[in-house]
């Protein structure tokens, strides 16, 4: 049995781990908290906007036109991973960096073979795994989750949206993770781009429909919105991400600190049975002496 | 009427008004009591409305759209 003194050092310093991985818990908890508010905010945004694209839609011939809707056959694809940038998350960025790869080797097999796919990273974690495995990477951006607002995401899409549109990329999709509640997160593969057209129109509700005047006219509205809805889509995306990425790393603590917990249960039984052998030795010393001298 | 000016982050302006004018693409125009049903993008400007109490604010967007129906108006915003 190890000696008093390293058993005490020993409880010490799993407390004070302890202590740590219980301070990350509640901060997870606490930006979880403040994000899962910028997600309540932005839905009635993201709500009327899509009550106003059916709205316009409505009693529209024919679909309208727009180069964000081309669907050309996707010769060549850009997976867009989302990770995060800290680890001590759990399984949280392996498996949709697994799910990455999973996508590129099974669905776009044939583009991956022709080395006409390629990798975007958001997020340090997915950056630093492409890289190291030398996959084609289009760029990376690690700064987004520092301050996640609307105006960086905006940014963000502009450039995916040149990309999509000056030829360089015929279909955008997204990896990641979709947060349900603290504990469940869904990995997700979506679209990006090309907007998929509404084929299954939205059942025409009577009573509900209106004889709106369309400024300028109805087209130029819808390619006016479309920009906007994918900005939403794509805020939607980082937010749920970082959501679920905090709400991993707490569940990830919380164990953590379960188990440093139980290490310390366990180390102080250790100390006190220690503790008690050592008096009894001592005991057993003194009342040996004793008789000794007696003798 | 019923005013709404929401963007992305947050609820700028929830209320009763009495007047709206708005930067429509087309054009700035105004928005009274009992308008007729209209979808309009806008352009960057100001938004500016009178408050049933009188009081006349402004806000700055940077594009949108607005709907206004029923005397029930919305406008989806971004800002700068």
């Amino acid at each position: 049995m190890a000696g008093l003194k390293e058993i005490r050092t020993r409880i010490t310093s799993v407390k004070s781990t302890r202590q740590i991985t219980q301070a990350m818990k509640m901060v997870a908890a606490a930006k979880l908290r403040k994000n899962q508010e910028k997600i309540l905010m932005l839905r009635p945004y993201a709500n009327k906007l899509e009550q106003i694209m059916v709205s316009i839609r409505q009693g529209l011939e024919n679909d309208v036109e727009n180069p964000l809707m081309q669907d050309r056959p996707p010769e060549k694809v850009l997976l867009i991973l989302i990770t995060s940038n800290r680890g001590l998350c759990g399984a949280f960025n392996n498996n949709a960096i697994a799910k990455a790869i999973e996508v590129a080797t099974t669905e776009y097999a044939t583009q991956w073979k022709q080395k006409q796919l390629s990798f975007f990273a958001i997020g340090k974690k997915g950056a630093d795994f492409l890289k190291s495995k030398n996959y084609p990477l289009e760029g990376s951006n690690t700064e987004i989750f520092d301050k996640l607002d609307f105006a960086g995401v905006v940014e963000l899409e502009t450039h995916f949206t040149d990309l999509f549109l000056s030829g360089k990329y015929d279909r955008i999709d997204f990896i990641y993770n979709q947060f349900k509640n603290a504990a469940v997160h869904i990995l997700t593969h979506e679209t990006f781009l090309p907007v998929i057209g509404k084929e299954n129109k939205e059942k025409e509700k009577p009573g509900i429909k209106m004889d709106y005047i369309f400024e300028p006219t109805r087209d130029e509205l819808v390619n006016d919105l479309i920009p906007k809805t994918l900005r939403i889509q794509f805020y939607k995306v980082l937010l749920d991400s970082f959501s679920a990425e905090h709400g991993a790393r707490m569940t990830a603590m919380h164990q953590a600190t379960d188990n440093a917990n139980e290490l310390i249960k366990e180390l102080t039984l250790h100390y006190n049975k220690a503790r008690q052998a050592a008096i009894t030795k001592e005991i057993l010393d003194i009342v040996g002496g004793a008789e000794a001298l007696k003798q | 009427m019923y005013l709404e000016i929401i963007t992305p982050e947050k609820k700028v302006f929830a209320g009763e008004v009495r007047l709206v004018q708005v930067p429509g693409t087309k054009g700035s125009f105004e928005i009274l009591h009992n308008h007729a049903p209209i979808i309009s993008s806008l352009q960057e400007g100001t938004v500016r409305y009178i408050t049933n109490e009188g009081v006349e604010k402004t806000v700055e967007l940077n594009g949108g759209v607005i709907e206004a129906k029923n005397n029930h108006i919305t406008i989806l915003g971004e800002f700068t």
